[in-house]
């Protein structure tokens, strides 16, 4: 069996989404960078974790390089907020060229203008509605 | 000219005032309710409250009909969102957008928002500027620092006062573009005689700027 490759991840955002992300791939034994502006937040990260934790804006071009995100085998943008997470995402894709970049975007009109632009955007109003839309459906039609 | 501006409450009034000024119809899109109400009662700039950066904003903003787009809120990420919003979604023809960092005029550039100023840089060039000699101001670098604008006030002693532009040997790359004189911009041809009361509006390549201003003034400068 071939080993799995070791991926080095860099994580914008360290909320409940993003820590829990960090977490699980530090876990796994990837190696993990998390950014976000409130050092606080890195207290959701576990004992366990063995990443790096920068504390900063990952707007700023200069976090990002400290980051060594021209390394990075995947780049995920998951702060609370949308505008932040499309620039980092743009930003890690288009000029440190990460080949994989996934962005959370809340706004589900913002989510469209940049999904066609071929950018890996997650909306979670739209992955929880789904779900819930499929739950419903089950219910309508138990015989399905 | 239509133009929706996405700015702080002060930045949004002074510019609402510029640009209603040139007869522009101009449309402010801002974020703070409070804000909202207070340049509704300043300007007659048509107000819209909401964040620049959703797509229904800018749409209510009347984005797809529109001639221009400033984004010139206090945070690159929103500027960045509004412009790719303004151009991929409402192809509005001309986009313009104020960054914060000068680090991210290169980046806005490299992710398709050409039409960048950097209030920074501008700051800090006009201030070395003013620093240097008091009678050259408003030094406005232009294409990421390439070429320079210069306004230069002269004076009887000045070098370049009674003489014809064309006995003024400029150095390579740099040109007299204007000649203040009294109310009047005049566009200098070789026959125009500076005069020790005009203000020169001078273009010129970094390198050859201090070159260009002792030419003109007199003064060593740097």
């Amino acid at each position: 069996m071939v080993a799995p490759k070791q991926l080095y991840a860099v994580i914008a955002g360290c909320g409940r989404l993003g820590s829990y992300v960090a977490n699980k791939l530090s876990a796994r034994g990837h190696s993990v960078v998390v950014i976000d502006v409130d050092e606080t937040t890195f207290d959701a990260l576990s004992s366990e974790f063995s990443g790096y934790r920068i504390e900063g804006d990952a707007t700023e071009f200069r976090i990002l390089q400290e980051a060594k995100t021209d390394k990075a085998d995947l780049l995920l943008a998951v702060t609370h907020e949308d505008n932040v997470n499309l620039m980092v995402a743009q930003v890690a894709k288009k000029v440190f060229k990460v080949p994989n970049v996934m962005v959370r975007v809340n706004d589900p009109m913002r989510e469209q203008v940049y999904h066609d632009m071929g950018i890996d955007t997650i909306c979670p109003s739209i992955v929880a509605g789904d779900a819930i839309a499929a739950i419903a459906g089950a219910l309508a039609f138990p015989a399905e | 000219m239509h133009i929706i501006i996405v700015a702080e409450r002060k930045l949004a009034y002074f510019l609402c005032r510029t640009f209603q000024a040139k007869k522009y119809d101009v449309t402010v899109i801002n974020r703070n309710r409070e804000d909202c109400s207070w340049l509704a009662r300043r300007t007659s700039a048509t107000i819209v409250f909401g964040d620049g950066s959703s797509p229904q904003v800018l749409q209510d903003a009347g984005a797809e009909t529109v001639d221009a787009v400033l984004a010139a809120a206090p945070r690159d990420e929103d500027n960045l969102v509004i412009c790719q919003l303004a151009e991929m979604k409402f192809h509005v023809p001309r986009i313009i957008s104020l960054v914060n960092d000068p680090d991210n005029e290169q980046v806005f550039r490299q992710l398709g928002i050409a039409d960048t100023f950097s209030i920074t840089l501008l700051l800090s060039s006009l201030i070395e500027q003013r620093v240097d000699s008091v009678g050259i101001s408003n030094l406005i670098p232009v294409a990421e620092g390439k070429i320079t604008v210069t306004e230069v006030r002269l004076t009887d002693k000045s070098p370049a006062a009674g003489k014809a532009m064309s006995e003024i040997q400029m150095p390579e790359n740099s040109l007299v573009a204007c000649v203040l004189r009294e109310d009047q911009a005049i566009v200098p041809r070789g026959t125009t005689v500076i005069s020790g009361s005009d203000r020169l509006i001078v273009i010129s390549v970094p390198q050859n700027h201090s070159a260009a201003m002792r030419i003109l003034t007199g003064e060593p400068v740097e």
